[in-house]
This record gives C-alpha cells, sequence and structure tokens, in this order.
C-alpha cells in the first residue's frame, strides 16, 4: 500500500514558526475486524521526529490510539525565514517517510 | 610513551561517549512495555518509575468536554514551564491507556496539538516531565461515539 509522505505547513511570527503537519497513515491499531470477522494487523507509525535546520528539537512516541492520517501542530522558537523544519516518522512495520518545510520571511 | 597516548585516546573516547549520553533525544527509545500497558499506573510506572507526581493546573490543557467522535479527540497542551523534558498523553479507559510521549530539547517547543482516538468516556491525563518531578493534569472526556470499534 501506498502511503502518502507527510505534508507540512507552517508561517512566521516574529521569531516563532508555527507549524502544521499532517501524515497521511492508516493507524490500524489492530483490534479492529474487517467485514468477515478476520482481524486487521496493526499498522501505526511508532517514532516521529522533527528537525530545525537539521538539529532534533522533538521526538514523538505513539501508540495505535493515535488518530488515523495523524495531524500534529507545534510552534517552533528561534526560527527565521530560510529555515528548514522537517517532519520523518517510522511505522510498525518498518516504513518510513519525511516531509519538510522552507519557511519564508525575514532572514 | 605509547601507554601515556591510549590513555589519553581512551578518555577522549569515553568523554565523546558520555556527551552521546547525555544528548537527551536520540538516546531516547520507545518505551514498548508503557505502550504495551494495559493499565495506566503500569504505564506511567513503566515511563517514570517512582517519579514524584504533582496535579497541577499550571500548563494549559485543551481536549473537548464532549468528543462526538471518539476516533478524532483533539488535544492542545501548551505551557512555559522551564526544563521540560516530556509530555505524555494517557487515556484511561483504552486497551492501551499510553497514547503518545513527546520527547524535547529543553525549551524548543511551548505548544503542540494532536488528535487521539478514545474507545469510550474516559478521564485523560498529560504528563509534563521536567529533570525532578512529573506534572499531571487530568480532564474527563465524554465520547458520544467510540473510536475503537470502526
Amino acid at each position: 500500500m501506498e502511503i502518502k509522505p507527510p505534508k507540512i505547513r507552517g508561517r512566521l511570527k516574529g521569531d516563532t514558526a508555527s507549524v502544521k503537519c499532517l501524515m497521511p497513515h492508516p493507524m490500524e491499531t489492530g483490534v479492529r475486524k474487517d467485514l468477515d470477522g478476520n482481524p486487521i494487523p496493526a499498522h501505526y507509525i511508532e517514532t516521529v521526529t522533527c528537525t530545525h535546520n537539521g538539529e532534533v528539537f522533538m521526538t514523538a512516541d505513539w501508540g495505535p490510539s493515535v488518530s488515523k492520517d495523524p495531524y500534529l501542530g507545534f510552534e517552533v522558537k528561534g526560527a527565521k525565514g530560510g529555515d528548514v523544519i522537517a517532519v520523518s516518522w517510522t511505522d510498525n512495520l518498518g516504513n518510513s517517510s519525511s516531509g519538510e518545510l522552507t519557511l519564508k520571511g525575514k532572514k | 610513551m605509547t601507554g601515556l597516548l591510549t590513555r589519553r585516546r581512551f578518555a577522549q573516547a569515553m568523554v565523546a561517549l558520555a556527551a552521546i549520553g547525555s544528548t537527551p533525544l536520540r538516546a531516547l527509545a520507545r518505551n514498548k512495555e508503557a505502550f504495551e500497558a494495559k493499565m495506566p499506573d503500569e504505564a506511567l510506572k513503566a515511563l517514570f518509575g517512582d517519579k514524584p507526581m504533582e496535579a497541577t493546573d499550571a500548563f494549559e490543557f485543551k481536549v473537548p468536554e464532549i468528543a462526538e467522535d471518539g476516533s478524532i479527540v483533539p488535544v492542545t497542551i501548551s505551557t512555559d514551564m522551564p526544563g521540560v523534558k516530556s509530555i505524555s498523553l494517557l487515556v484511561d479507559a483504552n486497551p492501551n491507556p499510553l497514547s503518545a510521549r513527546f520527547n524535547f530539547m529543553p525549551g524548543a517547543v511551548t505548544e503542540f496539538k494532536t488528535r487521539i482516538k478514545m474507545g469510550e468516556s474516559s478521564d485523560v491525563r498529560a504528563v509534563i516531565e521536567t529533570d525532578d518531578k512529573l506534572y499531571v493534569s487530568t480532564k474527563n472526556v465524554k465520547v458520544t461515539l467510540g473510536g475503537c470499534g470502526g
């Protein structure tokens, strides 16, 4: 199954960037069953890493109880125009994906 | 002479190792035991051991009072507490209460939002970890339609 990379949007206000990130992912819990009653295997994002100009400032460990197509919004302090914010994830089946954003604004 | 040199090399290597060890973010592996725990207290214990915990309203923890759809419950946490290392989210009534844990470079992030699933109405806890203490804020969310049954 093809999973699309995370979509990241953000804007600068002063030296703070508000960033929104949407990660398309099924986030299957492993407890649901399909129409024939067979269990649907768990498939969810386990770790998320957020970087600012290549430096990790936030990581997240997730369980399957984070909503489908997870949304993550956060604010980054000390940001300026031209800075790169990147978000990457790894799921429990070993897939991974990433997306990045270059902030527009005063350098 | 060579012995001295290797000893110095060894010391340098140890310093380098210590530096890696103190990098707070990369060093942390996902705590599998905590995510598999069936009870909220078990999960907290697996995450933090016996660190003292204090109930507080000193940070903002926003969840809806009534969630119509348990599969998308928005959560907002914002704090300007100093030295926040991690924030964990637990839903007491979920089969595995620990939902997410966020680790930060101290002071890097003051606010974040995400969305979680809730099987039924339950208390939701946000636990902030600082160097010496845990701060917990608990909110009750009523769920009209459960988010785990599909």
